[in-house]
């Protein structure tokens, strides 16, 4: 099988990617449990990524999760609006 | 609608009479859902399937529930999870693993994507000189599984999850996984003499 070849904006991305990288960072399922407290002091306007740095770390770098955080914002939001 | 506490959340949704606790916990998930969704194209029957398995988890895991936050949030937590699965789920339903990495197999090295954006020819010349260094490293320092997945999340663009799935392994394990290619990979550059720092600057103006 050939091997597939990383494109010049993957390997940009790469750079980035692996010079942010760092010795501790959470995992999915960590992030996942914190969440929900994660998300109210965002929308409490307090700074959440200074509360848990580790949690917004790893939004930053992991798609599937910053994707949840979203929805679950609007969701949040939702539920302070007026029905 | 949601004016209980936390534990007044948890004693109605285990007492023998949790209707009302679960009816109003129904439709705080399924507006939750219908919110987070917007724009996804989801049908009303999805909000309702997605919300009827999202209830049905939250009072599976109930007892892992903490208390570190707000009862409703964390029960939206875990109804967003769910859906959020089930949409990555189909959106990638047909496409292998291989079909997405071979679809990038022999992608020609052009350096005109390099030249559009570096300022100066001696930039030009570095960043490719970098580009191909990183190339080498790649294909030296990670193993199969690590260099699969990290195409399969960058360059294919498909979720953890689903790399997960098609790799037999889970998104908490694959994201370590990655996270070990992201080290061993930097601990290389760095023996190479480029400091993240160095790095960064080099690509981040681009
Ligand atoms: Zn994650």
């Amino acid at each position: 099988m050939k091997r597939t070849m990383p494109k010049p904006d993957t390997i940009r991305k790469m750079a980035q990617m692996i010079a942010a990288t760092r010795p501790v960072e959470i995992g999915c399922d960590e992030c996942f449990e914190k969440l929900d407290r994660f998300a109210e002091l965002h929308l409490a306007g307090k700074n959440a990524a200074e509360a848990m740095p580790l949690v917004q770390d790893h939004l930053d770098r992991c798609g599937d999760c910053r994707e949840e955080f979203e929805a679950l914002l609007a969701a949040l939001k939702a539920e302070t609006e007026d029905a | 609608m949601s004016d209980r506490t936390n534990l007044e959340w948890r004693e109605a949704l285990l007492s023998p009479q949790a209707d009302t606790a679960l009816t109003d916990l129904r439709a705080i998930l399924l507006r939750g859902l219908r919110y987070a969704l917007a724009g996804r194209g989801v049908t009303e029957s999805d909000l309702e399937d997605f919300t009827q398995d999202a209830l049905l988890k939250v009072l599976r895991e109930l007892a892992s529930f903490r208390g570190e936050a707000r009862f409703t949030t964390w029960a939206q937590k875990v109804a967003v999870r769910v859906a959020l699965t089930e949409l990555r789920r189909r959106r990638w339903r047909d496409v292998s693993l291989q079909d997405l990495l071979a679809e990038h197999e022999e992608s020609d090295f052009t350096p005109a994507v390099l030249t559009d954006k570096a300022p100066d020819p001696g930039q030009i010349a570095v960043r490719t000189m970098m580009m191909e260094k990183i190339q080498r490293i790649i294909a030296e320092e990670l193993t199969d599984r690590q260099r699969q997945a990290m195409m399969a999340v960058m360059q294919g663009g498909m979720p953890l999850q689903e790399v997960a799935q098609r790799m037999g392994t889970n998104r908490n394990a694959l994201y370590k996984l990655l996270h070990d290619a992201r080290q061993r990979l930097q601990g290389r550059m760095m023996r190479e003499g480029l400091s993240p720092d160095e790095m960064l600057a080099m690509f981040s103006e681009a």
